[in-house]
């Protein structure tokens, strides 16, 4: 049975918000940010176009590699590094719980 | 100045459609948005995207969305201010404002309606020391004015549309023109792509991949950029640098209006018809916030709906409410365009 998993977000004010997330409802992480408000603008709804979604991943999860679009959408973006990924290429699962990401600037 | 009863302040596909609903109670609108175009992030950010969402529409491209909204208030003959940014807003009576832009265009609307998606749009600026200090003296993050470039040295640098078609633009009009991107690969039209490669291929531009620019220098304008490809500094003389790497949203001057705002967004009273803290302004779309707010398009044309009706209550208040169904009234446009459904033929049978 599915159940929500929590994930440690931490905003652009350096501020931790724990929050549940059902993992059987094919969100992404962008999309969290947002029902949450936690500052995320998704300007381009979660198309990988505009990068206000990105992320620094903290924790040592396995992702799913990245897209071409993804790979694309952080080569013109400011702030990257290493772990920078975009949120709403994120999409919640199980294997994400306990996950900890932290806003990058926008 | 400009006179209009609605003052919409954004050209999103919310303010588009507000025009709609207004012109069916015979109210007239003004748009002011900071983009040059008007479909807010529908065109300037995801135009050939699709949307899923959009009642009736099971798929439809967000710059088709908005050219269909531009086709269907066309008839109520909207007026627009494009690529200038809203400064102030005066009241100057109960129904009475007056707002200036940044250029210093003067409306007078009875009712302001803010529908400024997630803010102004303004150019992400590059992490490079001192750049700052080269603004508008060598450093340009927006082309407003193609031909200051004429016979000069260029140099862009991003890897998307906008780069690609800047350069294609600025290929046969300035002195040498030079792409910087961090990666070999562009994202962009596959047909604006293949004009650069061939732009490159007859050396009329200079494409340095993968790099990126590293350091500027000049005394009193720009002179002079360094180039890093494969842990190699060039230094590349020119006379103007075009950092073309997206726009982000800001609410910018809009927070100063003396407006409600809460986490970034404007706050409304959403039990009744969106309206701000000031008796006479809305905020309708992704820029309000009231507790069950959905930032959704469909969301923002029902929000426009609700806003028009008490729009024309505050401009009439002595007049009954209107509820226009277009199936019975059919559309009649202010350019005396009349759209309507065919009479039936009441024909006996013999």
């Amino acid at each position: 049975m599915n159940k929500d998993i929590q994930i440690n977000i931490i905003d652009r004010n350096g501020k931790t918000h724990l929050v549940l997330v059902p993992v059987n409802m094919n969100l992404n992480l962008m999309e969290v940010c947002k029902l949450n408000n936690i500052g995320v603008e998704g300007t381009c709804g979660g198309m990988a176009m505009c990068s206000s979604c990105q992320c620094y991943i903290i924790s040592h999860h396995n992702l799913p590699e990245k897209n071409e679009d993804e790979i694309a959408m952080l080569f013109e973006s400011l702030y990257v590094k290493e772990n920078s990924r975009l949120g709403c290429q994120l999409f919640i699962t199980s294997e994400l719980e306990g996950l900890e990401i932290e806003i990058a600037p926008n | 100045m400009i006179n209009t009863d609605i003052l919409i302040i954004g050209a999103g596909p919310t303010g588009l459609f507000t025009v709609f609903e207004a012109g069916l109670l015979k109210l007239r609108c003004h748009l002011i948005d900071s983009l040059p175009i008007p479909g807010g992030q529908c065109s300037e950010i995801y135009s050939k995207k699709p949307i899923y969402d959009i009642p009736s529409r099971p798929e439809i491209l967000a710059g088709d969305l908005v050219n269909k909204l531009l086709e269907q208030i066309k008839p109520f003959d909207p007026t627009y201010t494009l690529g200038e940014k809203v400064l102030k807003m005066d009241k100057i009576s109960e129904n009475e404002f007056i707002v200036t832009t940044n250029k210093g265009t003067k409306v007078k609307s009875s009712i302001i309606v803010i529908a400024g998606g997630l803010g102004c749009f303004e150019p992400r600026k590059l992490l490079i020391n001192n750049i700052e200090n080269y603004e508008g003296r060598g450093v340009d993050y927006i082309i407003k004015d193609p031909e200051k470039y004429n016979d000069k040295k260029v140099v862009i640098a991003g890897g998307g549309d906008s780069a690609l078609d800047w350069i294609i633009f600025l290929s046969d009009r300035v002195n040498s023109l030079t792409l910087v991107h961090r990666r070999n690969e562009f994202r962009g039209a596959p047909d604006s792509v293949k004009k650069v490669q061939s732009l490159k291929n007859k050396g009329i531009i200079d494409v340095i991949t993968p790099a990126e620019i590293t350091s500027i220098k000049g005394e009193d304008k720009l002179t002079e950029l360094s180039i890093k490809r494969d842990d190699i500094i060039t230094n590349v003389n020119t006379d103007y640098f075009i950092p073309l790497f997206g726009l982000t949203p800001k609410l910018g001057p809009l927070s100063n209006l003396g407006l409600e705002i809460e986490n970034n967004f404007i706050k409304v009273n959403n039990s009744l018809d969106y309206q701000t803290n000031i008796p006479g302004v809305y905020a309708i779309g992704d820029i309000n916030t009231y507790p069950g707010k959905l930032k959704l398009i469909l969301c923002g044309f029902h929000e426009a709906t609700l806003m028009c009706q008490s729009a024309f209550k505050r401009i009439h208040p002595n007049k009954k409410n209107i509820l226009k169904y277009t199936t019975v009234t059919g559309i009649h446009g202010f350019d005396g365009s009349i759209k309507e459904s065919p009479k039936s033929t009441i024909k006996a049978i013999k």
